[in-house]
C-alpha cells in the first residue's frame, strides 16, 4: 500500500489514544455547556442564546477573585483550594445571573411566538458580551495555572494535570446531574414540568420555582465548563459565543432535551473536531466548519437527535 | 458631514434592501433565517472575484452575483427547510458560519482575512461611476430599493404571494389546499438571498473592498431585528424597521459624539431595545397587515360577475 496516500492508517495506537484523550477534554467541556441547553429547551422548548455569555461573564468573574486571591503568590494545594473557591463564586454569580435573566427577559414571554423568546435572548447575550468587553475590556486573560502543570507520561502517551482535571470534573458533575434530575424529587418536578407544564403545575409542583432552578443548575455547570476552557485557552469577551455555539451543536446531535443525549454530543463532537484536524488533515482554520457540517448532518438524517425521541406532528 | 450623511443614506439602502429581502423569508414565509449575511456576503464575494479576475461589467455581474446568492439559497432551503422555528435558525446559522469560515480561510480565490481589494467601479454610459463621488451611488443604491420594493411587493399580491402567508399561517392546511409547501419556501428562499446578492454586489463596487469579517452572524441578526421592530411581515414595516435601526447606531457619529460614546455602549442599547421590544411589543412598530378577506372574496365575486 502506498504510504503516502493512506496515511490515516499509518497512525499508530499511541498517537490515536493521544487525540482521543484530547479530544475527550475538549468534549467534555462542550458536554458540560450542552446540559445548560438541553435542560432549558426540555422545559421552556427554547434555545437560551444568551448561555455562552452567562459562562462567559462567570469565567471573568472566577479569574478576579482567583487573580485577588493569589496575589502574594501561593502554592501547592492553598493555591488549589483558592482556585476552587474561586470557581465555586464564579458559579454562583452565574446561577444568580441565569435566574434573573430568565426572571426579567424570558419569563414574561412564555405565553408569546417562539420568536420572541429567541430575539430577546439574542438581545441579552448582545448585552452581556459588549458589557463584558465595555467594562473588562477586550484584551484576553490567562488564568494561571492551579497545578504544576507538567505532563505525566503514560505508556507514551502526555497527559497534562490540567486535562486530567477537566475529565474528571466533567464526568463527576455529569453523573451528579443525572442522578440529580433521575433520582431526587426536584429532578422529578422537573421531568414532568418538561413534559408537561400544566399537568406538572396541577400536581403540585411550583413551575416556576423549577425553572429557576434548571437556569441556575445550566448556567453553574456552563462555569465550571468555562474555566476548565479557560486553563486551556483564554478569557475573552467573545469566548462565550463560539463555545456555546458548538455546545448547543452538541445537543442538537445528542437530541435536544435528553441529557444523556447532550452528553454524548458534547464527547463525540469534541473527539471529532479533534481527530478532523488531527488525524485526517482538514486545516485548522476550517476547524469550526466540522461542527457545523456535523450539525447540518444530523438535522437531515435524524433531525431528532441521535438519542431524541421521534415526536411525530400533531395537527 | 454631507460626506458622512451621504455614507449612511446609501447604506442605510443597503439595510433596507436586506431588509425587505428578509422580511419576505421570515415575515411573509414564516422561516426563520440566520443567515441572510452569508448571501449578502456572497454576493459581494461573486463581484469581487469576478471583477477582478475577469474584469466583466457591473451590470453584468449585479445579476450574476443575485444568481448565485439565489443558487446557494436554493442549496440550503433544499435541506435544511423541512426544519421548522428554532432548527432551522441554527441550521441557517450553521450554514453563515461555514460560509464565513470558507471567505477567511480560501486564501488562493476570497484573499483570506485580508480580503479583496481593486474591484472596478461600474460604467454608466461611458461614464464611470467613482466611489468617491457618493451621489452616484446614492442614486444607484436607491434605485434598487424601489425596484426591491416593488417587486416585492407584487409578488406579495400574487397568488404566490398568499400561498406563501397560507404556508407561515398553518404548514400543515396550506399544504392540504395543495400548496407544495417545501418547493414555495425555496423559491421564497432563493428570492430573498437573490436581493441580498444584489445587495451586496453594490457593496463591494461601492466599498470597494470585501473582507470576511463584515458578514457575520450580528449582521444577519441585526437584518432580523429591523425586520422584527418594523413588523414582520410588512414591507413598509420592513423599511421603517432599517431606518430606525440604522440611523439609531449611526447617530454618535452623524452628531460627533462617537468619541464618547464606545461602540460597545451602542451595541448594549441595541440588545436593552431588543429585549424591551419583545416584552412590551412583539408585533413591531407597524405591526403585521392582515389579509382584508373581505376585500379578497369581494375581488373575485367582482371577476365572476363580470365574467
Amino acid at each position: 500500500m502506498d504510504s503516502t496516500t493512506f496515511s490515516l492508517f499509518q497512525i499508530d495506537i499511541v498517537t490515536i489514544f493521544q487525540h482521543l484523550i484530547n479530544g475527550l477534554t475538549l468534549g467534555g467541556i462542550y458536554a458540560l455547556i450542552a446540559l445548560g441547553y438541553t435542560m432549558v429547551y426540555g422545559i421552556l422548548k427554547f434555545i437560551n442564546f444568551a448561555h455562552g455569555e452567562i459562562l462567559m461573564v462567570g469565567t471573568y468573574f472566577s479569574l478576579f477573585l482567583f487573580n485577588t486571591l493569589i496575589t502574594g503568590g501561593k502554592t501547592g494545594a492553598v493555591l488549589f483550594i483558592l482556585f476552587i473557591l474561586a470557581l465555586l463564586f464564579g458559579m454562583a454569580i452565574s446561577a444568580l445571573l441565569g435566574v434573573v435573566i430568565e426572571i426579567i427577559a424570558y419569563k414574561p414571554l412564555r405565553k408569546a411566538s417562539r420568536l420572541a423568546p429567541l430575539l430577546s435572548a439574542i438581545g441579552v447575550s448582545i448585552i452581556l458580551s459588549n458589557s463584558a468587553a465595555y467594562f473588562f475590556g477586550t484584551r484576553s486573560r490567562k488564568f494561571t495555572y492551579p497545578l504544576d502543570n507538567k505532563p505525566f507520561n503514560f505508556f507514551g502517551l502526555s497527559i497534562t494535570p490540567v486535562q486530567l482535571l477537566t475529565i474528571f470534573v466533567c464526568f463527576f458533575l455529569m453523573l451528579g446531574l443525572k442522578y440529580f434530575v433521575d433520582k431526587t424529587r426536584i429532578g422529578r418536578a422537573m421531568r414532568a414540568s418538561s413534559e408537561n407544564q400544566n399537568v406538572a403545575s396541577l400536581m403540585g409542583v411550583n413551575v416556576n420555582k423549577i425553572i429557576s432552578i434548571t437556569f441556575a443548575i445550566g448556567s453553574a455547570l456552563a462555569v465550571t465548563a468555562g474555566v476548565l476552557y479557560a486553563l486551556e485557552y483564554k478569557v475573552s469577551p467573545t469566548m462565550g459565543t463560539m463555545t456555546g455555539l458548538k455546545a448547543f451543536i452538541a445537543a442538537v446531535v445528542g437530541g435536544v432535551g435528553n441529557i444523556s443525549g447532550a452528553m454524548l454530543g458534547g464527547i463525540l463532537l469534541g473527539i471529532l473536531e479533534t481527530f478532523g484536524t488531527a488525524v485526517l488533515g482538514i486545516p485548522v482554520g476550517y476547524k469550526d466548519t466540522i461542527a457545523f457540517g456535523v450539525l447540518i448532518l444530523i438535522l437531515l438524517l435524524k433531525p431528532d437527535g441521535i438519542l431524541g425521541k421521534n415526536i411525530k406532528e400533531k395537527v | 458631514m454631507l460626506n458622512l450623511l451621504l455614507l449612511v443614506m446609501i447604506l442605510l439602502g443597503l439595510y433596507i434592501i436586506l431588509s425587505l429581502s428578509l422580511n419576505l423569508i421570515a415575515g411573509y414565509t414564516g422561516l426563520l433565517s440566520l443567515c441572510h449575511a452569508a448571501f449578502y456576503g456572497i454576493g459581494a464575494y461573486t463581484t469581487a472575484i469576478l471583477s477582478v479576475h475577469t474584469g466583466l461589467s457591473f451590470w453584468l455581474l449585479l445579476p450574476i452575483s443575485g444568481l448565485v446568492a439565489a443558487v446557494s439559497g436554493v442549496l440550503i432551503g433544499l435541506p435544511t427547510l423541512r426544519l421548522k422555528g428554532d432548527y432551522l435558525a441554527i441550521a441557517t446559522l450553521g450554514f453563515a458560519e461555514i460560509v464565513r469560515n470558507v471567505l477567511t480561510n480560501w486564501d488562493s480565490l476570497t484573499g483570506g482575512p485580508r480580503g479583496i481589494s481593486g474591484i472596478k467601479p461600474p460604467v454608466l454610459f461611458g461614464y464611470t461611476l467613482d466611489p468617491l463621488k457618493k451621489v452616484n451611488y446614492l442614486i444607484l443604491v436607491w434605485f434598487f430599493v424601489a425596484i426591491t420594493f416593488f417587486v416585492l411587493k407584487r409578488i406579495m399580491e400574487s397568488r404566490f404571494g398568499r400561498a406563501l402567508e397560507a404556508i407561515r399561517e398553518d404548514e400543515i392546511a396550506a399544504s392540504s389546499m395543495g400548496i407544495n409547501t417545501t418547493k414555495y419556501k425555496v423559491v421564497s428562499f432563493s428570492i430573498g438571498a437573490f436581493f441580498a446578492g444584489i445587495a451586496g454586489s453594490i457593496f463591494a463596487v461601492f466599498i470597494p473592498v470585501v473582507v470576511p469579517g463584515g458578514f457575520d452572524f450580528m449582521l444577519s441578526v441585526t437584518i432580523l431585528c429591523m425586520v422584527v421592530l418594523g413588523g414582520m411581515g410588512n414591507h413598509i414595516g420592513a423599511l421603517i424597521g432599517a431606518s430606525i435601526i440604522y440611523i439609531a447606531s449611526m447617530l454618535p457619529q452623524i452628531l460627533g459624539f462617537s468619541s464618547i460614546i464606545s461602540p460597545q455602549f451602542n451595541q448594549i442599547i441595541f440588545g436593552l431595545i431588543l429585549v424591551i421590544m419583545m416584552i412590551y411589543k412583539p408585533d413591531g412598530i407597524v405591526g403585521r397587515k392582515k389579509p382584508d378577506f373581505e376585500k379578497l372574496i369581494g375581488a373575485s365575486l367582482k371577476k365572476e360577475v363580470s365574467r
